[in-house]
């Protein structure tokens, strides 16, 4: 019983290899199925908020639905298009893909188990350096998006690329710059590590405007409504992936939803104190050892997945200079001016100038306040615009879309003068 | 490397599922050929013979690129730091807010040159 504990970094590296094969098969199996099951989800969810059925035939509450559409999509014909460049083509789902999926290796899934009678953590490996090896390869997943947009040849491909790398990059550093305050608290960038630091308090509750931060990078870091700016059906049809058919389309779409399960999982590490039981549940005994946390980590994981399908059924999408300016005027400073407030804030606590960890908290709430009403203020600036663009709809006249949309007052009633003249 | 193993398994499996779709998807659906099917995604007539601007695009995103690598070199100073963050003490807190201060400086130039604008 010795090994009911929490893992130190000594624990990983010492798995023999029958191990290490079973835990990176479980992962790979958790992934395909989380992923199968957010498809299903999302169709569900953003159905029932639309007052609609969603699928329902396919299997018991249609959950087979996304199984049977990935074979549907392997039915279909598989077209390269002339203008691409073939090998680059071909090769892009399949980088983003597997950039997905290895992004998942360092996040914990619970303590120590004993998996046929060696103890070992819940978790594929990590080291001293794990979050900032998320962040590598998050990075090297955009190269999959910028490849398959130029490799396609064709204009609208090539627009969503550059987009969704634009994008991209530009929340990454509000991403990496949230985790900052963590790895301050943690003093370590290790993810069981800073599970283990996030016994007593959250740091969803102490560091409140990092989560929020973060929680916003990482809707605009995985392409999701309302930030999909790169899939923008009205404007770029489907983005990178226009041309792409068949499953290497299946694999973009895989590794979307991988990368939904890897932020959430990365939020649900550093914020909700990973696979750590919630408060009311922390009470009972044995929840945070064995085989219970699992229930926990996934429970927040999926709370994680409802908000991603809730924002899409509830928001519309940003204009794109409104995302950008939002992601570096104001997300950028204020992580940056966080920082300092909690780095100062911590030298007094320490220097015993400040009296306790609640005086930050104190501190923290108007921080994440004011940040989500920037939000908002960012979303609600151009409405009156889009007031004005409210043209009188006339009587007896032809029904002509307004050309250049708002015609000021005075002459929409010459106009309706001119036609009322012109019927008499 | 020991750590490492599992990394790379995860790779290679991953990896290999993503070859793997791709190959088989060439076999399993049907090919119908259509010269109008492989022309790139468009309306009109005929399609352009090549992206917009021949595969060149705003230098806008280059700005982006650019401005993204000094925040990213940031962000990578800041962390040892942030790990650190007991040991340095108040010299290092110091030393962290000057750098801040010059990179807020270049970020306020960069903004009131309109860098951070799009149009």
């Amino acid at each position: 019983m010795i090994f009911l504990r929490n893992p130190t970094l000594d624990d990983f590296g010492i798995d023999p290899w029958w191990l290490i094969v079973i835990k990176v098969l479980g992962v790979f199996v958790v992934l395909v199925l989380l992923t199968l099951f957010s498809i299903w989800a999302e169709r569900r969810v953003v159905a029932k908020m639309q007052i609609r059925v969603g699928p329902n035939r396919v299997g018991p509450f249609g959950l087979l639905q996304s199984l049977m559409d990935g074979i549907k999509l392997a039915l279909k014909e598989d077209l390269v298009p002339k203008n691409a460049a073939r090998f680059v083509f071909l090769i892009a789902p399949v980088i983003s893909v597997t950039a997905a999926f290895m992004a998942l290796a360092v996040i914990p899934f619970g303590p120590m188990v004993s998996i046929f009678g060696v103890w070992t953590p819940l978790q594929l490996t990590d080291f001293s350096v794990s979050v900032l090896y998320v962040l590598a390869i998050a990075s090297v997943g955009i190269y999959g998006l910028v490849l398959a947009g130029w490799a396609s040849g064709s204009t609208y491909s090539l627009l969503g690329g550059l987009r969704s790398s634009a994008q991209m990059i530009s929340y990454e550093i509000a991403m990496g710059l949230s985790f900052v305050a963590v790895f301050l608290y943690a003093g370590t960038m290790s993810t069981s590590e800073i599970v283990n630091a996030q016994e007593k308090l959250w740091y969803a509750v102490l560091l409140l405007p990092s989560f929020v931060i973060y929680t916003t990078s990482m809707v605009g870091e995985t392409n999701r409504a309302p930030f999909d700016l790169p899939e923008a059906e009205g404007e770029l049809v489907g983005g990178f992936h226009t041309e792409y058919s068949s499953l290497k389309f299946a694999l973009f779409f895989l590794a979307e939803y991988v990368n939904m399960v890897t932020v959430s999982a990365l939020a649900t590490t550093l914020f909700l104190g990973g696979w750590r039981a919630p408060w009311p549940f922390s009470g009972i005994p044995g929840a945070n050892e064995g085989w219970m946390p699992l229930i926990w980590f996934f429970g927040k994981l999926l709370a994680f997945i409802f908000i991603f399908i809730w924002l899409r059924g509830t928001l519309p999408r940003l204009r794109y200079d409104q995302f950008m300016n939002f992601g570096w005027k104001t997300l950028i400073p204020v992580s940056l001016g966080w920082i300092m407030v909690v780095a100062v804030a911590r030298t007094l606590i320490q220097e015993s100038v400040l009296t306790n960890t609640r005086t930050l908290i104190i501190l923290a709430a108007p921080i994440a306040l004011l940040l989500l009403l920037s939000i908002v203020v960012e979303m609600r600036k151009k409405e009156p615009e889009i007031d004005e663009l409210e043209v009188e709809v006339l009587a007896n006249s032809f029904p002509i879309p307004p050309m250049s949309a708002a015609l000021p007052k005075t002459q929409t009633k010459l106009a309706v003068e001119n036609v009322r003249d012109s019927n008499g | 490397m020991d750590l490492a193993w599992p990394i790379v398994g995860l790779g290679l499996l991953a990896f290999g599922f993503g070859a793997f779709s791709v190959v088989i998807s060439s076999v399993t659906g049907p090919k119908r050929y259509n010269r109008a099917r492989l022309d790139a995604y468009e309306c009109g007539i005929e399609a352009t013979p090549q992206p917009m601007g021949g595969g060149k695009f705003p230098v806008r995103y280059y700005l982006t690129a650019m401005l993204f690598i000094i925040f990213d070199i940031e962000m990578v100073f800041l962390y040892p730091w942030a790990v650190n963050y007991d040991a340095l003490g108040l010299f290092g807190v110091v030393e962290m807010g000057l750098f801040l201060i010059t990179v807020l400086v270049a970020y306020a130039y960069v903004w009131r040159r309109g860098g951070l604008e799009w149009d």
